[in-house]
């Protein structure tokens, strides 16, 4: 019966999002849609390996740059956008499988760093070798079709939900899971935990690649480093707290909470925007740490699901208390 | 050419002794709070400001007015550590760590955003009568402010390590530090230490945001930099250890302003992070510390 409701109403939203993209014309509504639903299968993605297998990534913007990279170059080279981004995809695949030996064998604090420390370098070396600023040819600017990126865009979000999906009810999702609760028992049990967290970095990677190939095919104009700014990195993993770490929902009503929230302010007051968001940020970590929606789950009553819930959440509570 | 390396490692061990001075706070809040203020960038930057419009406003001098932004930076790292650190020092030590990794990258956007608000985007740099001298040494040029700044990073250091290890609250903050429950069960007021830890370490970045705002330049978005740096050479000394620190930081110094010479300006700090990888997948104790944890 749960399971049911939760289904229509994911169809429900599905059906919202198409008729969005297909009824309105505005460029406004357009943009902003594309603009969340790419940080929403960005956030997805960061939450495959920060909130399933439990390694905090302060890298991932490398991985959206490089998609975005390779999607860009190879499509306004002239080949098909579907070949580009899957050659986006599958060298990021591969950039990640071998990055993640070393980096996954640092631990906890350690893979923070280090992620932190890869992500500012490809940014600055990104930067080194692709100067210039990138932009779209006259004749596509000129027939620039916001529906096709809005269908792009969405299909990039429905992969990136599908995979979480998948990944949380099966038993390597399980076993990802198991990794971040506890690695000793996790290995105890059987479970291989550096070939489980390798997995997830990788699937993590692979789809922030697609969410940065999604970026690649609506922006006009950018320069290439910019998609390897360490602010994807941190809007992603803003969203993901802001809306529950760990569920499939929370990093993407984050997304929506997030985007729509700093249109809906007024101008002259955007810096304020993300001094807010990070008040909320630290207030959830601090108080909610099952996220926003758990918290709202909460506030209506209705038991939460704790099947959704990470057990290692961030969490004030059970800790010891000082004397 | 010998005239240019023997400048880049003079300036390689100035700016170096600088990453040191950063790194003394960020070690001292990890090894005692067992919390990783990736905000420890941003701290300096409001110091950096406070230095500047002491200057600019009152017309104080930074060297004058170094021990009031070390007063007004211990103030601020009171309140944060009263509304915000508090709460994270109560969870044990794995959920510590992480919660405080990312309660900083809260405040990390809080105080950036603030800046530019109060403070707009523009970079500002205290430019004193004295900024442009230089003493000259041979071959190479070695500017005043920041040789001062390198002369205060150790004077800090040494400071830091008598408070440690020669007075009654250092005895309390290295049992504090070693295993607070059971330094609780001897009468330490932990809390207390953690306070006075905490403040310590913003004061120590608001100094070093004071001589960065005379030697180099503040902006609101130098903070996540130089809290790179900061943790490259806390790594580099091993975490959790406060010796060697300083050394550290002059070693990533050094490594940055050759690596400038032989690879071009540009890669500098790719070169200084890639050796930071090197060194944490072959020596993850850092290069003259023992392992944390």
């Amino acid at each position: 019966m749960r399971s049911r409701t939760q289904a229509v109403l994911w169809l429900a939203g599905l059906a919202g999002v198409v008729a969005i993209g297909v009824v309105s014309g505005t460029q406004h509504v357009l943009t902003l849609s594309i603009q969340t639903m790419t940080l929403a299968a960005l956030a997805l993605s960061w939450n495959i390996l920060g909130g399933y297998a439990g390694q905090i990534s302060l890298g991932h913007a490398a991985f959206f740059g490089l998609g975005a990279l390779i999607t860009r170059e190879l499509w306004l080279g002239g080949s098909s956008l579907v070949l580009a981004v899957a050659a986006a995809v599958a060298v990021t695949a591969a950039v990640a499988a071998i990055v993640g030996i070393p980096m996954l064998r640092f631990r906890d604090i350690y893979f923070a760093i280090g992620t932190l420390a890869l992500g500012v370098a490809v940014f600055i070396t990104s930067g080194n070798l692709w100067p210039g600023i990138t932009s779209l040819p006259a004749d596509d600017l000129r027939d620039y079709d916001f529906t096709s990126r809005f269908f792009m865009t969405l299909g990039v979000l429905l992969v990136a939900i599908l995979v979480s999906v998948w990944l949380k009810h099966s038993k390597l999702g399980l076993g990802m899971t198991a990794v971040r609760d506890d690695e000793e028992a996790a290995e105890a049990t059987g479970v291989n935990a550096f070939a489980h967290k390798m997995i997830a970095f990788v699937i993590s990677a692979s789809l922030a690649a697609l969410a940065g190939s999604a970026f690649a095919y609506f922006s006009a104009s950018y320069f290439p480093n910019f998609a390897f700014s360490v602010v994807w990195t941190f809007e992603a993993i803003l969203v993901v707290f802001i809306g529950g770490v760990g569920t499939i929902v929370g990093p993407i009503l984050g997304s929506i909470f997030f985007v729509v929230g700093r249109d809906a302010l007024p101008s002259g007051i955007d810096e304020f925007q993300v001094a807010l968001f990070g008040v909320l940020f630290i207030v959830v970590v601090l108080l909610f740490p099952g996220g926003l929606t758990e918290g709202a789950q909460k506030l209506l009553g209705g038991a939460p699901n704790r099947s959704q819930s990470p057990a290692d959440k961030p969490t004030t509570r059970g800790g010891k208390e000082l004397v | 050419m010998t005239q240019l390396v023997l400048q880049s490692v003079v300036s390689g061990l100035l700016v170096g002794g600088m990453y040191g001075l950063v790194a003394l706070g960020l070690a001292l809040a990890f090894g005692v709070l067992k919390v990783l203020n990736v905000a420890h960038g941003e701290l300096l930057m409001v110091g950096g400001y406070a230095a500047f419009f002491a200057f600019t406003v009152w017309g104080l001098d930074p060297f004058v007015s170094l021990p009031l932004v070390f007063i007004v930076m211990f103030g601020f790292g009171t309140v944060l550590y009263l509304i915000v650190f508090r709460y994270v020092t109560r969870t044990e030590i794995h959920t510590r760590i992480k919660n405080s990794l990312l309660i900083s990258f809260g405040l990390v956007l809080v105080l950036q955003a603030l800046a530019v608000r109060f403070f707009t985007a523009d970079e500002r740099t205290i430019s004193t009568a004295y900024s442009s001298e230089a003493i000259t040494i041979g071959l190479v040029r070695v500017p005043v402010v920041r040789l001062a700044g390198l002369i205060v990073a150790v004077v800090a250091a040494v400071l830091l390590e008598w408070l440690l290890n020669r007075t009654r609250f250092g005895r309390a903050v290295r049992a504090t530090s070693e295993d607070w429950t059971r330094a609780a069960l001897t009468g330490i007021d932990v809390n207390r230490v953690y306070l006075i830890a905490f403040a310590l370490s913003a004061a120590l970045a608001g100094v070093a945001g004071s001589l960065i705002s005379l030697g180099y330049s503040v902006s609101p978005n130098i903070g996540l930099g130089w809290t790179l740096k900061a943790l490259i050479v806390v790594v580099l000394a091993g975490l959790g250890s406060m010796r060697g620190i300083i050394v550290a930081g002059l070693f990533l110094g050094l490594t940055e302003s050759l690596a400038a010479v032989w690879l071009g300006g540009e890669y500098r700090e790719v070169a200084a992070l890639v050796l930071f990888l090197v060194v944490l997948s072959f020596r993850p104790q850092g290069l003259f510390g023992r392992a944390y944890a």
